[in-house]
């Protein structure tokens, strides 16, 4: 197979797992705890930047230099992620989810901000460079392996952790809470305490997705990602591949993903003044899409056993 | 800092933005009110409807105060339009689809205003314009002063529309109570396609006078957004003179915050009042509705 083709292929496979993780992380607050976080990107985007500013080289001006082992950066961006989620989740749990909505746009578009602005903090628009890859000593097409078996491992642990939540009683005390609130408060379930965790949860897989997309790429920039296509994307893998299912969230990654790829590709090839207008013709499309789903097929294509949680009136 | 760098250079400005603001939050709580839903298209149609203004002064060569009206009511068109194709038939679903639904439609409108007109930023009217002193003290530009007549207009109108006529009184009866709303003999259907028409032209309004004040682009909406929202929500959801105060504040607020900080963070001001409205009292100021 031609190297270039093969290089291509491992690229859009490894954002297929990166994605996918992601679309796990918002499974779990949307497919299980009914919890609508439009702020996915600035979990991402935190998650990247605690990576790359704790494990890359020094640079004048900049904090960093710590130049910690890989591990510690994915750690720390969880950890970052986590902090991050705890506040919004206590602040906004508790009202209505348009609220959670609102808030979490919000700590988005600061986090673009920040990132933007404070050179000494995140390299402002310059971003972040240097940052080292695992088994990037190896040519080049083998650190691409390499790399898509890690991130393969990390989306099926990830993966395996949740679908034991799932089928212990957690998971069940969720989808209870979720498909009927007041009957399960009535039977003493501590539901802010519950949906927190799964909003933390969730947080936590996203900024992971972060910090292994920043060191796969070796560079962060404010705008590597656009947050709203970013957030946006991941919704509708969600949403096509049917949410409240860990298979669809994967399943729904990796056919999103690989249609936004091709029409990436076939935009790419038209003359450049239509080119423009493409891309924002390509974020008009995703956005139909996502209304042909949801007017057609709520559930997605792996629906979750009980596919009427999302046809009926909820309890609010 | 003396009474007139404040004044002139913190306060007016404040009130100025807090009174755009203002108008866009009013449109937000009508949608949280009467449709009960965080309406996050908001923004966007705001940036659709100054890019209105651009394409019918465009088509028509009118001038851009001349070209508002016309503008406000393909606005209201566009609205009801949006309604009917994509929040219609979320209906009777939970309502946090339809917040989806708006968070999709928001990109949509946004790809249409960046196809259309690309995204470099534009005017309406090239040329620097320099204030004029008023009393000999507020300086004041004609545009900001004509911005100031506008909002009071509408909102002067709107609520003698809300509480004198009979459609006003029946969208604040399904604003209430839809359901013996509808026992009443309210068309429900109507007051929802009347709301869309009041929020269109709200948009387009509050669209234009963000623009003739500062610049027109593409995103010039979406970064409003959090705004708009936390003013809706300071004030009192569902309430119009909450949301009036909630702008007014929010506007100042931000104004003044770049004492403090980097004038990039005045949005990230907004973001902290909210956070901190959500905490201590979620009703709002003027204690609306949490829903």
């Amino acid at each position: 197979m031609d190297p270039g083709l093969l290089n291509y292929l491992l690229f859009i496979f490894v954002l297929v797992g990166i994605y996918g993780l992601m679309s796990l992380g918002l499974n779990v607050q949307w497919g299980l705890a009914g919890l609508f976080n439009a702020g996915i990107a600035g979990f991402f985007a935190i998650g990247a930047y605690t990576s790359a500013i704790l494990t890359s080289p020094e640079v004048a001006g900049r904090v960093g230099g710590f130049g910690l082992p890989i591990l510690v950066g994915w750690a720390g961006a969880m950890i970052l992620s986590v902090a991050l989620a705890w506040p919004i989740g206590r602040v906004c749990l508790r009202l209505r989810s348009d609220y959670l909505a609102i808030a979490t746009i919000g700590v988005a578009e600061i986090i673009r901000l920040v990132a933007r602005s404070e050179d000494w903090l995140t390299g402002g628009v310059r971003g972040i460079s240097g940052i080292p890859r695992p088994f990037g000593e190896l040519s080049y097409l083998a650190s691409q392996w390499a790399y898509l078996a890690i991130v393969l491992t990390v989306v099926v642990m990830a993966y395996l952790l949740i679908e034991r939540q799932l089928n212990a009683p957690w998971g069940r005390m969720m989808r209870a809470i979720r498909d009927n609130e007041a009957a399960a408060a009535a039977m003493g379930k501590r539901v802010d305490k519950r949906r927190l965790e799964a909003f933390i949860l969730g947080s936590a897989l996203m900024g992971l997705a972060g910090a292994l997309f920043v060191h796969f790429n070796r560079s962060i920039t404010p705008e590597a990602i656009d947050p709203m296509i970013v957030t946006f994307l991941v919704w509708i893998m969600l949403i096509l591949g049917g949410s409240g299912n860990n298979r669809g969230a994967l399943l729904g990654a990796l056919l999103i993903w690989l249609i936004w790829s091709m029409s990436e590709l076939l935009t790419d090839l038209l003359p450049t003044e239509i080119a423009i207008q493409a891309k924002y013709a390509r974020m008009f499309l995703i956005g139909l899409a996502l209304q042909l789903v949801l007017r057609f097929r709520p559930e997605g294509i792996l629906a979750e056993r009980d596919p009427s949680t999302l046809r009926n009136e909820g309890p609010r | 800092m003396d009474a007139y760098e404040f004044i002139n250079f913190h306060l007016v400005p404040g009130l100025l933005l807090g009174s755009i603001y203002a108008i866009g939050a009013i449109g937000v709580t009508l949608v949280f009110g009467i449709l009960r839903f965080a309406h996050l298209a908001h923004g966007d149609m705001i940036t659709l409807g100054a890019f209105l203004v651009l394409g019918v002064m465009a088509l028509s060569g009118l001038d851009p105060w001349l070209a508002l009206p016309i503008a406000m009511v393909l606005s209201a068109l566009i609205a009801i339009g949006i309604d009917a194709s994509c929040y219609d038939y979320l209906r009777k679903r939970p309502r946090i689809l339809t917040v989806m639904a708006s968070l999709g439609v928001a990109l949509m409108v946004r790809a249409v205003v960046q196809m259309g007109w690309g995204t470099d930023p534009t005017t309406y009217a090239t040329g620097i314009v320099r204030p004029t002193e008023y009393f000999d003290f507020i300086l004041l530009r004609d545009r900001e002063l004509a911005t100031f007549a506008v909002v009071i207009a509408l909102v002067v109108g709107l609520e003698a529309f809300l509480r004198l006529t009979r459609w006003g009184r029946a969208m604040r009866a399904m604003s209430d109570n839809p359901d013996l709303a509808r026992l009443c003999g309210v068309d429900t259907r109507q007051v929802v396609r009347l709301t869309w028409v009041i929020v269109g032209m709200l948009c387009a309004a509050a669209g234009f006078l963000l623009g003739i004040n500062t610049e027109v682009w593409a995103m010039m909406g979406w970064w409003a957004l959090l705004s708009i929202f936390a003013a809706a929500i300071l004030g009192g959801v569902g309430r119009i003179d909450g949301a009036v105060l909630g702008g007014l504040i929010i506007g100042v607020a931000e104004e003044l915050s770049v004492l403090i900080l980097p004038s990039q963070y005045k949005s990230a001001t907004a973001f902290a009042i909210l956070l901190l409205i959500l905490l201590v009292r979620p009703r709002g100021l003027l204690k609306g509705k949490v829903l």
